[in-house]
């Protein structure tokens, strides 16, 4: 009996790798397992090496895994490109169409599968996948009555014919693979898991689900990998809320249209990857300066430029914080979990009211799609909160004098009424202005709208501007990272403290501004601190320099390969440090 | 109802002395009173440039965003509340230089906006360089030798861009201009009004007088009918796009706001937030 699995399914780009590891999982989902997905991707879309690599555990589960137990290659390059992750125990089921070779290093053994020829009798080779499904589950020893529902519900509208045959594909994977591994052969059979409904879902479903929740009913985006399935999932369900989505010219428009119907009222969201964030600069300098509330995901990928346009990477972290000209106070949010990206979603637009400036919820590719079982979503913490929008009429003014938009408070934030609201008439300017929103130059002037900007972002509230793990008062090591490096370190800890090592963790959640009250004592009590983070220059390792202090103990971790971090890379960097 | 000095407020326009942006001012002010506005349901959304800076200048919402950017800001704004009266303005730089993407989805979008450019051809507030809307051959600070780029036709481009509201008019005419404003806000989508407006420190060349002896209006030209495409695209060519007047109105197809599915019948901006727990909990169901 094993509780955890790791799966890999690989072929090339369109042959269906996908949706097999999609049927997979969400049985297993199901059946009250937890998973995590992710996907190697290329950016074309058909051809090239693509591979889904899931894993199943009976507990919670952040991370790709170090190893693999089964890999399911529908071509040589799969074999090729992947065995070495298998460990000795491992099983390889190859389709035998493309006669198989094993490759000499290795001690797993390999099963020459008739996936194609199997799925061709049945009636159609594109059924190979729902062969592979069946011979998979002949390995771990798995009831293939668990896939009914799910290939009801996925081929139900081709009719029952197309559901039946599929189901047959997958019993005659099955059956196969029985016989090959006879009665002597040793399954990885699961422990059973405990039932309970849990959600399948990836980074960008939470975050979008998330903006629902949190009110934001209009959204202009432009396509780009890893973001576009925010747009796509809000363009289906806004309507029904009066909502929709805007699909515009390019990503300046996206970020000025949204800025424009933020100031109009309607909490609106702008997602993108760094390509589109580098476009948006200037309209987020806008939005500072202007004081428009607006809500921008940033899901990261390899850059810069095009770079990896499909892999993982954790470097617009700096962009984020300073990309715009000039200074502006600016919210910069890091889920590090799809239930914080469903949380810090929702709220963030929250925070865009209640301090008016621009707020980025960053991500990153393996958050943004990275396929996981997440426990229930708890409707009942997310709150609206609109900060200092004025409710009901606005008092008239003196002589009809324009509403003083931009008044300086001791808060620095300002009162806001929107468009068509009487005797809220105002003006809006990036340039510098009055009370009122005239332009001036005056120099007095110009320093307390600064001020009163930046006093605005001193105390920020925000719920948990850290996640910690730090049960050690002196600990040994401090690991630090951000957004989805967070399985991984979590699985590099407890081994860590199996080996006796005292280890303490933060996940920085709040970006910016930085957390100093809460990081610094974990910093100063620790003998080292690891910053693990997707990138090649250190970004948070050095922000934490600027914020923190004790460069003497910041050691940096970086990963800029464009593949996630595994929890054996994060154990071995701190082993190497004691 | 609101006059039109209702629509004025206390602030001093920095233009030059004689600018023609006076006259768009002023048109805008009397076209806003004419069809009934109140000062709050007006929103003016304006680029960067001289031209820019007159969303401060009318007693309205006034937003000066950035450059080239306020027509995706405008839209945003009336996505936002459907019941708003909203203008973009700027000059030709901000809708056919840099903006000049947005120009032209605005247009095939069709979201019910009226888009004022004062077109002066030349950049003015950088004192002086070439605009996209400079003749060839036009000496700025940019090019002492002449420009030797096409000058781009702005009505011309709006009608192959799927325009529903195309039109054209001089500064000087305030009364025309106004009427113009007028239609543009009562028509149902997108509305492109090109106004030449003479800039008199830095265009030598395109003065009130060169106006006045080489533009046509369209009510002068026997036969012409805005309904007529065709007609509008001949008669630009014709005229080398020096005409003023509706140059072409189609109002069968229907606005953006009209065609969005699901799209709310009040202003979204007054939609209620809060999602109850029975949908949250159908959305969430997707994910099991």
């Amino acid at each position: 009996m094993i509780n955890q699995l790791s799966w890999k399914v690989g072929g090339q780009q369109g042959e269906g790798i996908e949706s097999t590891g999609e049927i997979f999982s969400i049985a297993l989902n199901r059946l009250g397992y937890y998973l995590y997905g992710y996907r190697h991707f290329s950016s074309r879309i058909k051809g090239g090496h693509t591979n889904n690599k899931i894993r199943v555990s009976t507990t919670e589960v952040r991370s790709i895994s170090d190893d693999l137990d089964i890999l399911v290659a529908f071509d040589q390059e799969t074999i090729d490109l992947n065995y070495k992750e298998l460990h000795s125990h491992g099983v390889i089921m190859a389709d035998s169409k493309f006669d198989p070779k094993q490759p000499a290093d290795t001690q797993a053994a390999m099963y020459a599968v008739p996936f194609t020829e199997i799925a061709t009798q049945l009636g159609t080779s594109l059924m190979k996948n729902m062969v592979a499904i069946g011979a998979t589950s002949a390995v771990l020893d798995l009831d293939i009555t668990v896939f009914v529902e799910v290939v009801q519900e996925i081929f139900g509208r081709k009719g029952q014919q197309v559901v039946d045959k599929n189901m047959e594909a997958i019993k005659a994977g099955f059956d196969y693979m029985k016989d090959q591994l006879g009665a002597g052969v040793e399954t990885m059979q699961l422990e059973k898991a405990d039932g309970n409904k849990r959600l399948f879902m990836i980074g960008n479903d939470a975050i979008a689900l998330g903006a629902i929740a949190g009110g934001c009913r209009f959204m202009a985006a432009y396509p780009i990998t890893p973001a576009s399935e925010i747009m796509e999932y809000l363009i289906k369900k806004l309507p029904a809320l009066g909502g929709t989505v805007i699909q515009t010219e390019d990503e300046i428009a996206a970020c000025t249209m949204a800025i424009g119907a933020n100031y109009a009222g309607v909490r609106t969201i702008t997602a993108s990857a760094g390509p589109g964030l580098s476009l948006k600069m200037e309209a987020i300098g806008l939005s500072g300066i202007t004081e428009t509330p607006l809500v921008i995901v940033d899901t990261q990928r390899g850059g810069p430029s095009t770079g990896l346009p499909t892999k993982q990477e954790q470097s617009d972290l700096m962009a984020m914080i300073y990309g715009t000209h000039g200074e502006i106070p600016k919210i910069v949010l890091a889920p590090s979990t799809v239930e914080e990206a469903f949380y810090d979603t929702a709220e963030a637009f929250n925070l865009a009211e209640e301090y008016q400036c621009p707020v980025i919820v960053l991500s990153d590719l393996q958050l943004s799609l990275g396929k996981q079982t997440v426990e229930p979503l708890d409707f009942s913490k997310v709150e609206i909160r609109r900060g200092k929008l004025v409710q009901g009429e606005v008092p008239a003014t003196e002589n009809g004098a324009y509403f003083k938009r931009y008044e300086v408070t001791a808060d620095g934030v300002s009162p806001r009424v929107i468009p068509g609201m009487k005797n809220g008439i105002h003006h809006v300017t990036g340039v510098e202005h009055d009370e009122t929103g005239k332009p001036s130059e005056s120099a007095a002037n110009r320093i307390a709208q600064m001020d009163k900007r930046f006093r605005k972002v001193e105390n920020i509230r925000f719920n948990t501007p850290v996640y910690k793990n730090a049960p050690h008062e002196d600990a040994d090591v401090l690991i630090v990272g951000f957004n989805s490096t967070r399985g991984a370190i979590e699985e590099a800890m407890l081994r860590l403290q199996n080996d006796g090592l005292k280890v303490n963790h933060a996940q920085i959640r709040l970006i910016h501004p930085f957390p100093t009250d809460e990081v610094l004592p974990l910093v100063r009590s620790a003998k080292k601190v690891v910053v693990v983070e997707n990138n090649a220059t250190g970004q948070l390792a050095n922000i934490m320099k600027m914020n923190v202090g004790h460069a003497e103990k910041i050691v940096k971790h970086v990963k800029y390969d464009g593949n996630p971090f595994l929890p054996h890379e994060v154990y071995t960097k701190v082993k190497e440090l004691f | 109802m609101a006059t039109f000095k209702e629509f004025r407020n206390n602030v001093k326009p920095n233009w030059c002395p004689g600018c023609g942006d006076f006259s768009v001012q002023a048109a805008i002010q009397r076209a806003a009173a004419n069809v009934g506005l109140e000062p709050e349901n007006l929103a003016v959304i304006s680029g960067i440039g001289c031209s820019g800076r007159i969303s401060g200048y009318i007693n309205s919402y006034g937003f000066h965003g950035i450059h080239g950017r306020s027509l995706p800001i405008a839209q945003g704004v009336k996505m936002a509340n459907r019941d708003l009266t909203v203008l973009a303005s700027g000059g030709d730089g901000d809708g056919f230089a840099i903006g000049m993407g947005h120009t032209i989805h605005a247009i095939r979008r069709n979201i019910d906006i009226t888009y004022i450019v004062m077109d002066n051809q030349i950049y003015g507030l950088t004192k002086g360089q070439t605009s996209p809307r400079s003749a060839a051959g036009f000496k700025t600070k940019s090019t002492p030798q002449g420009s030797i780029e096409q000058a781009i036709s702005p009505m011309e481009m709006a009608l192959t861009a799927g325009a529903t509201f195309v039109a054209q008019s001089f500064s000087t005419d305030l009364k025309d201009l106004t009427a113009l404003i007028e239609a543009g806000i009562n028509h149902k989508g997108f509305s492109l009004i090109n106004v030449f407006s003479p800039c008199v420190t830095y265009n030598k060349v395109n003065t009130y007088d060169w106006f006045k002896e080489n533009l046509t209006k369209l009510s002068t030209v026997e036969g012409y009918d805005p309904n007529n495409r065709e007609l509008a695209m001949q008669t630009l060519m014709r005229h080398n796009g020096l005409v003023t007047g509706l140059i072409y109105q189609n109002t069968e197809r229907q606005s953006y706001q009209e065609l969005v599915h699901g799209y709310s019948e009040t202003p979204l901006s007054q939609a209620d937030l809060q999602l109850d727990q029975a949908h949250f909990d159908k959305l969430v169901a997707e994910f099991m």
